[in-house]
């Protein structure tokens, strides 16, 4: 059956590692076909022809589909919906502000953030932050999804698929893109990086948090946060981990100075090795922790940067 | 300007969730509910944009069962005029679908004609993250989820919101949909004279029927199980220890 991926794409460029974990979800259901939509979409096109187990590419370019708006971009997928069966999108952001619009405009119900393909009209999600795994089969003929990147293993390259080109549809003009102020990092991003180390309410301040970032630099790793090291301003809120902010599942993921509230567990605890540093040995953190350390932070931190 | 606020009551997010050991679902009998917090937002937002006085009146709705009338009565003592509750079902396992959810909101919005949907991004129960996108396709409008910051100037609303790497904003044509993120604002705690108050404020009773939406689900839900556990591991003693273990162990360094 005909599956269309909307590929996940960030200033114009193909987010390679988002769209290649959908894409071995979608793979799953039957042939692909990735739309590329943006402003200027020829090289993302080219770059996920060259995705491994692609059909083919359809690459839309158009004024209104440069910044994500969710108006213009929702039309244009539903302009091509009648060919497939399953439309998918990462559950980025992105995806998450897509889909749901464009499963109301097609009448059935989107399926958030699956983690699992039973078959082609049943699907694993969790629900209630992660403290349970629904299976839910759906009823509609056409299925709309997200997918939980930190669930599949990204495809890498080796295919080489044709790029067609499609025309955008009227932009229905209800929004329009102000500005977006996204900061440049060196640091591999969150949800492809292999290590990770996040800091919590206990690093008290921005300043501080430049220790837990000079351990990365080390580790080569993601730097991550807690709700409550957002809130207080400690971190931006793009490091947010958890129930409403990023799901990881690094191969480390090093907690310092978190609690492990249920709705941060949610975004880290399918990590492969976990690892806690807490001085408090009650802090939940280390029911799910591989290795844990009783310590204060403050003292491990510097040490760590020192002897890695 | 009107602003309609959907509020979902939930499981409070403090409970911890227990799933049946027949795999039938999550045990939500004689567990304390609570407004879904992000709904606490969204009220909050719009009770600032009426003390502004950018809006005029407050109307919050909810869908569910009857007793999602006590979620309603928390957003009246918060600040809400008015309340809608929407009858759809008589049993507290079931939840309505954000489909559903949208077409009954959109019934509601033609009667009300607001100039403002404030929702909350996600349900935590669910955690669809669906209804503000859907309603706003069924009605046409312009969706910003994930607010940050919202400022109204005439028909215009200019909303700053969290995306993956960091913020964009955006200005849509009003009427709207906006879903407020964590960090919109810090909602208020309703006093008591309030509370008192609310419970005289009108709340007007409806069923799905009312509205000619069938909520019957699109999605069934086969089975519900509990995650993959996690045990705990063990405790290293310093630093040195720590490195090791990831080395040699682990074989993560
Ligand atoms: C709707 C909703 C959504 C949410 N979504 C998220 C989410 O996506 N992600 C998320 O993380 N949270 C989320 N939360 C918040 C969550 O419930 C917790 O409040 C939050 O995770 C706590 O952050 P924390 O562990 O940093 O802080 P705290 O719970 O305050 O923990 C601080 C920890 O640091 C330890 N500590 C203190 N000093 C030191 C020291 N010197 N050295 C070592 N350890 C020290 C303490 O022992 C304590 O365990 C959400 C909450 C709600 C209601
Ligand atoms: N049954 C409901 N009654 C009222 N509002 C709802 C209901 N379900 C969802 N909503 C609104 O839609 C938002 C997103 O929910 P969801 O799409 O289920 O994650 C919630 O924060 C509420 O504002």
């Amino acid at each position: 059956m005909a599956v269309l991926l909307i590929a996940e794409t960030l200033a114009g460029e193909l987010a390679a590692d988002a769209t290649g974990k959908a894409l071995s979800a979608a793979k799953k259901l039957g042939d692909v076909t990735i739309l590329v939509a943006g402003e200027n979409a020829k090289g993302a096109a080219d770059a996920a022809a060259k995705l491994d187990g692609v059909s083919k590419v359809l690459c839309c370019e158009d004024p209104s589909l440069g910044h994500n708006l969710a108006e213009p971009k929702a039309a244009l997928v539903v302009s091509i919906a009648g060919d497939y069966e399953h439309i998918l999108a990462p559950a980025t952001i992105a995806g998450k502000n897509l889909m749901p619009r464009v499963a109301a405009l097609l009448d059935v119900m989107v399926i958030s953030d699956i983690s699992g393909i039973v078959d082609g009209d049943t699907f694993e999600r969790p629900v209630y932050a992660g403290n349970a795994i629904q299976t839910v089969k759906t009823s509609d003929a056409k299925k709309v999804l997200t997918v939980r990147t930190a669930n599949f293993d990204a495809v890498g390259e080796g295919g080489s698929a044709s790029v067609e080109t499609i025309s955008a549809v009227e932009n229905p003009g209800v929004s329009e893109w102000v500005e977006d102020k996204i900061a440049a990092s060196d640091r591999p991003e969150l949800t492809s990086a292999k290590r990770i180390i996040s800091g919590g309410r206990a690093m008290a301040s921005k300043e501080n948090f430049a220790i837990i970032e000079k351990v990365a630099d080390k580790l080569g790793a993601a730097v991550g946060a807690s709700r409550a090291a957002v809130d207080s301003g400690y971190a931006p809120n793009d490091w947010q981990v958890g129930q409403t902010g990023k799901v990881v599942a690094p191969e480390l993921y090093i907690a310092v100075g978190i609690s492990g509230a249920i709705q941060h567990l949610a975004g880290m605890k399918d990590s492969k090795v976990i690892v806690a540093i807490n001085k408090d040995e009650e802090a939940p953190i280390f029911q799910v922790a591989d290795y844990g350390l009783v310590a204060d932070l403050f003292d491990v931190l510097p040490e760590l940067e020192s002897k890695l | 300007m009107k602003v309609l606020v959907p509020v979902k009551r939930v499981i409070d997010y403090n409970v911890k969730v227990r799933v049946k050991a027949d795999g039938s679902g999550v045990d939500l009998a004689n567990v304390k509910m609570s407004m879904n917090p992000f709904d606490e937002i969204a009220v909050e937002e719009a009770i600032r944009l009426k003390e502004k006085g950018v809006a005029e009146e407050i109307v919050v709705v909810s869908i569910g069962v009857k007793q999602s009338q006590e979620t309603l009565r928390t957003a009246l003592a918060m600040g809400a005029d008015r309340a809608i509750l929407i009858e759809a079902s008589d049993d507290v396992h079931t939840d309505i679908e954000p489909l559903a959810v949208a077409k009954l909101l959109k019934g509601v919005i033609d009667e009300e004609q607001p100039g403002l949907v404030l929702l909350g991004k996600q349900a935590i129960d669910n955690d669809m993250n669906a209804t503000g996108q859907m309603l706003a396709a069924l009605l046409g409008w312009g969706q910003a989820t994930n607010a940050a910051e919202l400022a109204i100037e005439g028909d215009t609303a200019t909303v700053t919101r969290e995306v993956d790497g960091g913020m964009q904003t955006l200005k849509l044509k009003m009427p709207a949909i906006v879903t407020a993120d964590l960090r919109l604002n810090e909602p208020r705690y309703a006093s008591l004279p309030n509370i008192m108050k609310a419970k005289k404020k009108p709340l007007d009773a409806k069923t799905a029927a009312d509205y000619g939406v069938d909520v019957a689900p699109r999605l069934t839900v086969v089975s519900t199980a509990e995650p993959k556990g996690r045990s705990a591991g063990v405790k290293v003693a310093d630093v040195d220890e720590l490195i090791s273990k990831l080395k040699n162990e682990a074989g993560v360094l």
